[in-house]
């Protein structure tokens, strides 16, 4: 019983948390909450899909067809992500900083966020098939009755968001000034460890044969699947034991992150100071 | 991520020249009954071997190892592909997610 609800609860905390991030980065703008659902729905449409299509994808291209897919969807999720972070997050600095400069509701001047929707969307389709196809399989098995499953697959899953909604509460407690920079933060960090995990993904398909030796162990000192252990892996992708080339791609990640932000600002001097000081 | 991108691109063709020329030895895991056959699989240190996991029940299976590094699903009734190694000599712990109080099972380099 307890194991389906824990299983579940593991696979749906990443999406969860990942949501709630994105739901507190973007509060600041209008109709959020219908992108979010979108998102969130095509994502778990996606997920069925992928789930029925397993047992064809899993035996494809020699084994690997599973592989490709989730390394398509890392690497897909992790540009969105990128792109966010290098150019609409400064862009957004400036207009908020502008609108607040002008008087204007924040919200006018507000695009849609479309690549954290497609990010959501993808953080949901990788961790949900996951999940539909080990409640279907526990559902055609008979070791446990269907409500059973049923209720503690449920259970697991509103554990899942609720973590999330925990997330966003604290972070919506965050004073404005900062929310930029602390979701921002959050999301390169979310950003480093999909690329940690696409370059694991490569290892494991045989596309990718370097540096897979191990980095360090701290397993003794914290293991992955202990809660603490668990939680920070889908917040900062912390891995007890990682591969050598997982570092690199996690720290060249968050290099290009900053160093892409900064080049950027250096392009447009931000306005916020003076936008702060203005309207004393 | 305009610095990683040709980088990792470049690593991956690389790793594909290189897995082309090395032979990988093939390995066999079976999933039956929710146990691993066999519960300790000989794999040869040093190398990296084309691990075949086959699972002949009628419920997906997760393997997983974390001294491995490898996770990933195995559809009821489907055979899958894991790269795993090169190994060092040892004996790296495996087991089944979706069934963790049977699945259990080892894989040794020697």
């Amino acid at each position: 019983m307890f194991a389906t609800a824990l299983i579940v609860f593991r696979e749906s905390l990443e999406a969860a948390l990942f949501v709630g991030i994105i739901a507190a980065a973007t509060q600041h703008l209008a109709g959020r909450i219908r992108w979010l659902s979108g998102g969130v729905a095509a994502g778990a449409l996606g997920a069925v899909l992928l789930a029925l299509a397993a047992r064809t994808l899993s035996e494809a291209l020699d084994g690997i067809g599973q592989d490709l897919v989730n390394i398509g969807v890392l690497t897909l999720a992790l540009l969105m992500l990128l792109w966010h972070c290098i150019w609409v997050s400064n862009h957004t600095r400036e207009m908020v900083a502008e609108a607040k400069f002008l008087g204007h509701e924040v919200q006018s001047g507000q695009r849609r966020p479309w690549a954290l929707m497609v990010a959501v969307a993808l953080a949901v389709l990788r961790e949900g098939a996951e999940t539909v196809l080990f409640v279907s399989g526990s559902l055609s098995g008979s070791e446990a009755p269907v409500a059973q499953v049923v209720l503690s697959g449920a259970l697991g899953l509103g554990l899942g968001v609720a973590a999330g909604a925990v997330i966003y509460a604290g972070l919506a407690r965050v004073p404005t000034r900062h929310i930029f920079s602390v979701t921002n933060t959050l999301i390169a960090l979310l950003a480093a460890s999909l690329a940690s995990q696409l370059v694991r993904a490569l290892v494991q398909a045989g596309l990718l044969n370097l540096g897979t030796e191990t980095l360090w162990d701290s397993s003794w000192l914290l293991t992955q699947e202990s809660a603490l252990g668990t939680l920070l892996h889908a917040l900062v992708g912390y891995d007890a034991q990682p591969m050598a080339v997982q570092g690199l791609a996690y720290v060249a990640t968050l290099a290009a992150i900053y160093l892409g932000s900064r080049a950027l600002r250096r392009g447009h001097p931000a306005p916020a100071p003076v936008a702060v000081a203005a309207p004393r | 991520m305009p610095s990683l991108r040709p980088l990792l691109a470049t690593l991956a063709l690389a790793s594909v020249a290189l897995a082309a020329q090395a032979e990988d030895v093939e390995a066999l895991l079976v999933i039956k009954n929710h146990r691993f056959e066999p519960a300790e699989l000989k794999v040869p240190a040093g190398q990296r071997v084309k691990l075949t996991v086959h699972n002949q029940d009628t419920t997906p299976e997760e393997f997983e190892s974390k001294s491995l590094k490898r996770e990933k699903v195995v559809p009821a009734g489907a055979k899958i592909t894991v790269f795993i190694g090169p190994l060092k000599p040892g004996r790296y712990d495996v087991f089944g997610e979706y069934h963790e109080d049977t699945a259990k099972g080892s894989v040794v380099a020697e």
